[in-house]
């Protein structure tokens, strides 16, 4: 098994129209110092169902094109589109989920009531929202929790109660902005693992913010290496993992062989700066 | 009250039992410092009265002793209370003393509180009821309009530059030169008795809630903010879903403060308008009449008020705070 390289996928294999599509993306903050561009030139297409990892280096834009793609930046040139819309009109119509690093629960609403929150805002009946609580609750292993305050669960927990939030509405699009960034080694293992349960549960696509190399290649059909000033794509890596990937995987010379590439693309993007 | 500035820190571990330890274990501090205060007073009383029980010694023939070459007025406090130990119990039991001993003010306290019925000029709580209603009627006015500017300065840009400084002036200038004025020109337009005491009670009482409930409503982080706006919120949701919730830890210590200054307030306000009750009267009139231990006992009253006033705050903060879940 050879890893498929497609460093700049402007003819995607698949037919079926991206679900995210980006074309020379710029984005550049005007600070104090000057410009900083957070994205320069940007292009890259995600498919259905893929789960693509963004890893680079603090400063590489990974997740201003996350917050790109939830309409909470606003690019400054180039185009992207989210399920063939503009990011404003997907977030119009709740076309995502999104996690951010820190769980953001609401302390004053128990864990039920925090994963309610969404599903008050758009209207959805209290019968309804009840199921849906449970469901989800279920999903990342935290039933019998509904009723516990954020602040009565440890930051495992709580970032898994983020996770449910994100998916009691039912969208088609995680974006997931390092949301096991601040947890140790083994929760992490653990909660990687439910994720990928949960994403060939659900089929969802899934855009995944990281810095951790073995966590990118463990998750994700594809990996996106990012690098710094200006924050640009270095290098795009199609995994050649099966798409059921017990923990052990890691210990794979496939896998060892893709983390290897990963590393090479951050250390190419760190020298030509 | 030392969780005023803890914004409800702590409130509420669930073990009922060590709530009523901790309470014990605080009272003993508190206790030593009142035992302090008191012992200072008492300490203070013979030489602040020395020289009336001087006089009244010796134009009762009785000798007194002062440094050579001086009379009683001009002889020091401590000189006369060292030369005529015999003289100090006098000191305990003047009916208008310079400063009036502990015990004294507790007598009278006890006096106008027990002794006559609620409703005559005579009873302090007929005073302190009067001055009560100023004051609640003012926290609300004030507490209510410190929340509207709040809500104004964290919504609107133009409010945001220009209302906080006239709320930080307005409470520059001294009140005590302000309340007679808003007293006559209320007064001037036919309106009287309650309103214009509290007009002064909510103008002390609107600051504090509205510098709270500021910070308070900006208080939501980034990622809450951010969560609503992926949620495509509108600003109403926006408000009664996060702003106030979570401005709800600063409110209260924003109360605390508000209620204590809408009595001082009440009681400034019954001093300018010649008001026939009131805290604010029986100290004015306890000073036209030299009545010292009546307006020691005012002051203790309206300490007592306030501190029951705050009590009750922080009693509704601690429920509604353990109610929201703020756990710690």
């Amino acid at each position: 098994m050879t890893p498929e390289t497609a460093p700049r996928p402007e003819t995607p294999a698949e037919t079926a129209a991206p679900v995210i599509r980006a074309r020379d993306l710029s984005l550049t903050f005007q600070t104090g110092d000057g410009p900083v561009h957070a994205l320069k030139d940007v292009t890259l297409d995600i498919a259905k169902g893929d789960f693509v990892s963004f890893i680079g280096p603090s400063g590489c834009g990974k997740t201003t094109f996350l917050r790109v793609l939830a309409d909470l930046e606003q690019p400054t040139a180039g185009s992207v589109t989210v399920n063939g819309v503009t990011p404003e009109q997907a977030r119009r119509a709740r076309a995502y989920g999104y996690v951010f690093q820190a769980a953001g629960l609401y302390p004053w609403r128990t864990i039920g009531g925090n994963i309610r929150l969404p599903l008050e805002i758009m209207g959805i009946s209290r019968a309804e929202q009840a199921s849906r609580v449970a469901r989800v609750l279920e999903m990342v292993e935290l039933d019998g929790f509904e009723r516990k305050y954020p602040w009565q669960l440890s930051g495992g927990m709580q970032q898994r109660a983020s996770i449910a939030r994100a998916l009691a509405f039912d969208a088609d699009i995680l974006l997931m902005d390092e949301p096991f960034g601040a947890l140790d080694e083994i929760v992490r293992d653990h909660l990687n693992e439910q994720l990928l349960a949960l994403w060939a549960r659900t089929g969802k696509t899934i855009a995944f913010v990281t810095h951790s190399i073995p966590e990118a290649v463990y998750l994700s059909t594809r990996i996106v290496v990012m690098s710094p000033r200006p924050g640009r794509i270095s290098d795009v890596i199609e995994s050649p993992l099966p798409r059921e990937r017990p923990l052990d995987i890691r210990d794979t010379p496939e896998f060892i062989e893709i983390a290897h590439r990963v590393r090479e693309g951050l250390r190419a993007g760190h020298e030509d700066v | 009250m030392s969780d005023v500035t803890a914004a409800g820190a702590g409130v509420g571990r669930s073990a009922a039992t060590g709530w009523i330890g901790r309470r014990v274990v605080a009272l003993g501090p508190v206790l030593a410092v009142v035992a302090g205060i008191l012992a200072i007073w008492y300490a203070a009383v013979p030489p602040m009265n020395i020289h009336w029980a001087a006089s009244r010694a010796a134009r009762a023939d009785v000798a007194v002793s002062v440094p050579e070459g001086q009379s009683i007025r001009s002889a020091g406090a401590w000189a006369l209370v060292l030369r005529n130990p015999g003289l100090i119990p006098a000191t305990y039991t003047q009916d208008k003393p310079r400063l009036p001993a502990p015990h004294q003010v507790a007598a009278e306290l006890w006096s106008t509180t027990a002794g006559p019925p609620v409703t005559s000029n005579k009873s302090l709580i007929h005073h302190a009821s009067i001055t009560l209603g100023a004051t609640l009627l003012g926290f609300v006015f004030g507490a209510l309009g410190g929340l509207l500017l709040a809500v104004g300065i964290v919504y609107n840009r133009v409010m945001d530059a220009s209302v906080m400084p006239w709320a930080i002036a307005s409470q520059t200038i001294p009140i005590l030169a302000l309340a007679p004025m808003i007293v006559v020109v209320l007064n001037s337009i036919g309106v009287t008795g309650l309103v214009p005491k509290a007009v002064i009670a909510a103008y002390l009482s609107f600051f504090p809630v509205v510098v709270g409930m500021v910070k308070g409503l900006r208080s939501p982080s980034a990622i809450q903010s951010d969560l609503l706006h992926t949620y495509n919120a509108n600003g109403w949701q926006g408000f009664w879903k996060l702003r106030l919730p979570a401005a709800m830890p600063f409110l209260f210590p924003s109360l605390k403060v508000g209620i204590a200054a809408s009595l001082v307030g009440a009681i400034i306000a019954e001093l300018p308008t010649g008001a026939q009750g009131g805290l604010g009267a029986r100290l004015l009139s306890g000073s036209y009449y030299g009545q010292t231990i009546q307006i020691w006992s005012a002051l203790f009253a309206a300490a007592i008020l306030a501190a029951v006033l705050v009590g009750i705050v922080g009693a509704i903060q601690t429920a509604t705070l353990k109610r929201m879940g703020f756990g710690r």
